[in-house]
């Protein structure tokens, strides 16, 4: 570039004006048009998620108290009054059994990823499906559990759900966990070998340990996406209207198994049910959603 | 190594391999790694086995009837010695889930690109992290609560906008029958895609956020050097470099907008038809799935899981192609900044 013959040089005495003045109003219009245009797209997307808040809010506070968190759901879709505590019992169990199969095997595969596998091709294939496997419908997730367990086992408990809901972890776990092994530093591997630490040794004790707040994070996130999953815990976990904390015996329930029962219902009263299920639901993720924010961030801070 | 006395270290090399149960175990913490990794390819070869296992009965007695009919009579609507029998053509709901999957980009493409830009271009560092979190939150709230929102807030406050649009353009030829008579209930095909669109919203912007991300600051400085505007600069430096990876980041809004279950079977208003009418109600394949779930037994749950099947099928094509686009785009671009 340097070589090119020289630009016009303005003539001297006068340099060129480069303020903004100069660019036509034509193209300053434009530039202003194309801002204006960003921040709107940014409110857009905004707003549906204040007016859903708002109106969760403002429509769940009125039924959710001590009773409903605490009774058993009415048989009745007409009756008023019952609770969610079924639900929200299942939807803990549910989602902690999750948790417990999907983020040990997620983080031991982002460890084969990170720490094995690296550029192999074993490796490479293994990224790119954990990839698609995101994509793969939650429905479809249901389907496969149904097909492949509840129709060998005839019999839906909390624990079918929770497969499917692992299913759904698994690769949000392998990928988000492998994105933050990788950002641990080289020269902590190399000094823990160097000390004469066989390789698992080093991974448990100095890898893992030194990602912990990521993988927390991580996992929490992917966490508090399952808990809200719906459509593979219709499919697969049945109904009951009694409190269930056993995982393995008896049918059970969600929350968001509830406000999806609730939301097609044609009574004002199984209406006010599902606002209140999904403010205590919106309060669960959310909570989750902001502890994992709050780990990660806290994380960052520290590497920086 | 460790009972290595420090007397003799000078007389000895010290044996500093690893020895038989440092080894086993070295090996057994690989194998296990291995295995969890492998878990995915396993997972997703199982999916594809068993529901195809299932849903085998009622491919052999459709054939490929089963994509291309539009009647779905899953039960016998005059007894089983009755003229009518069942039926199991799901193209409608193929033409449900893929118009209202395509609406759903029309609303969610320019605004999450618009966010993207914001994000990356405009905003400066400190509400960068923010406004991030925001479009995250929106990806936080579960499809269920959209679809509550959707079929009792959203979908009746709609209703008078669908209609004064439909007074409006209603008796203009094409666009008529696109803009047809709006439901009473506002659950459509147009409430579908709205809802589509809040939803596929925050994984379109991560993605593009992540793609303008990696276009070479070099070439925006030399852009603006020349005396570009900001927006020129954009069109200019920023759109030809990332084409290829917005592509894929559709593309995955795509394959999002095609599972979603709850929000649509909702929202969908759940009628068997192909109309123009954008106000008219329909339905989604895996929204089908959820609503009769409950209800069905026999062939008709069998088909109920081959429509999962289709809808597998056609999810994994749209996000294996999509990943790759996003992955071919992003080596390019590393090689275009080295």
């Amino acid at each position: 570039m340097s070589a090119a013959p020289s630009p016009p040089i303005a003539p001297p005495g006068r340099t060129p004006d480069l303020t903004e003045a100069s660019v036509s109003l034509r193209r300053r219009l434009v530039d202003r048009a194309a801002s204006v245009a960003m921040v709107l797209a940014v409110l857009l997307a905004a707003l549906p998620l204040g007016l859903v808040v708002y109106t969760v809010i403002e429509r769940g506070a009125g039924i959710v108290g001590f009773d409903f968190l605490t009774e058993d759901m009415v048989r009745n879709a007409r009756r008023a009054g019952g609770g969610m505590a079924p639900a929200i019992a299942g939807t803990l169990i549910i989602t902690a059994g999750a948790a417990l199969i999907a983020v040990p095997l997620g983080i031991l595969g982002a460890v084969y990823l990170n720490e094995y596998g690296k550029e192999r091709p074993l490796a490479r294939s293994i990224r790119m499906l954990a990839d698609v496997m995101t994509g793969v419908p939650s429905v479809v997730m249901g389907l496969f559990i149904y097909t492949a367990w509840v129709v060998v086992v005839d019999e839906r408990t909390g624990f079918a759900g929770s497969l499917a809901l692992a299913c759904l972890m698994l690769p949000i776990v392998v990928r988000s966990s492998e994105e933050i092994l990788r950002l641990v530093p080289d020269e902590l591997r190399q000094a823990s070998l160097a000390l004469g630490a066989p390789r698992w040794r080093t991974i448990v004790t100095v890898v893992l340990p030194a990602a912990s707040s990521g993988l927390t994070s991580g996992s929490l996130l992917a966490i508090a996406r399952a808990a809200g999953e719906t459509a593979p815990i219709i499919l697969t976990v049945g109904i009951t209207f009694n409190l269930n904390w056993s995982l393995f015996d008896g049918e059970n329930t969600t929350l968001a198994a509830q406000i999806f029962d609730n939301a097609g219902s044609s009574f004002a009263t199984a209406q006010e049910r599902g606002w209140g299920a999904a403010l205590t639901l919106v309060t669960i993720v959310l909570l989750f959603t902001i502890i994992a924010r709050l780990i990660s961030g806290r994380a960052a801070m520290k590497a920086r | 190594m460790a009972d290595a006395s420090g007397g003799e270290a000078g007389a000895r090399v010290r044996d500093l391999t690893a020895r038989g149960r440092t080894v086993l175990a070295d090996r057994m913490f690989r194998l296990l790694c291995v295995g969890a990794g492998l878990l995915v390819l396993v997972v997703l070869a199982l999916i594809l086995l068993s529901t195809v296992r299932e849903a085998w009965p009622v491919f052999r007695l459709e054939g490929i009837g089963f994509i291309t009919d539009t009647t779905w009579r899953p039960n016998d609507p005059d007894g089983p010695d009755g003229p009518l029998t069942r039926e199991f053509g799901v193209l409608t709901f193929i033409y449900g889930t893929l118009v209202s999957s395509a609406l759903g980009l029309l609303f969610a493409v320019p605004v999450s690109i618009g966010i993207a830009l914001f994000i990356t271009e405009l905003a400066p560092q400190r509400i960068r992290r923010p406004v991030t979190t925001v479009i995250d939150l929106l990806a936080a709230i579960p499809s269920v609560v959209f679809g509550l929102w959707g079929i009792l807030v959203v979908g009746p406050a709609l209703v008078p906008v669908y209609q004064s649009l439909h007074d409006l353009l209603g008796d203009v030829p094409v666009l008529g029958s696109v803009f047809g008579v709006p439901v009473t209930s506002g659950r459509g095909f147009m409430t579908a895609g709205l809802i589509l669109a809040i939803m596929i919203t925050p994984i379109i912007t991560s993605i593009s956020r992540e793609v303008f991300g990696t276009v070479p600051q070099d070439e925006k400085n030399a852009a603006l050097a020349l005396g570009a505007t900001r927006w020129e600069m954009i069109r200019g430096a920023v759109f030809p470099h990332s084409f290829g990876g917005l592509v894929g980041a559709v593309m995955l809004g795509l394959g999002r907008a095609m599972g979603e279950t709850i929000a649509l079977a909702l929202v969908f208003g759940g009628s068997v038809q192909i109309v123009a009418n954008m106000f008219a109600s329909g339905n989604a394949m895996p929204a089908v799935i959820a609503q009769q779930w409950g209800e069905s037994s026999g062939i008709h749950r069998e088909a109920l899981v081959g429509i999962g099947v289709v809808l597998f099928a056609m999810t994994i094509i749209v996000n294996y192609l999509a990943r790759l686009t996003v992955r071919r785009a992003e080596v390019r671009m590393r090689g275009a900044a080295a």
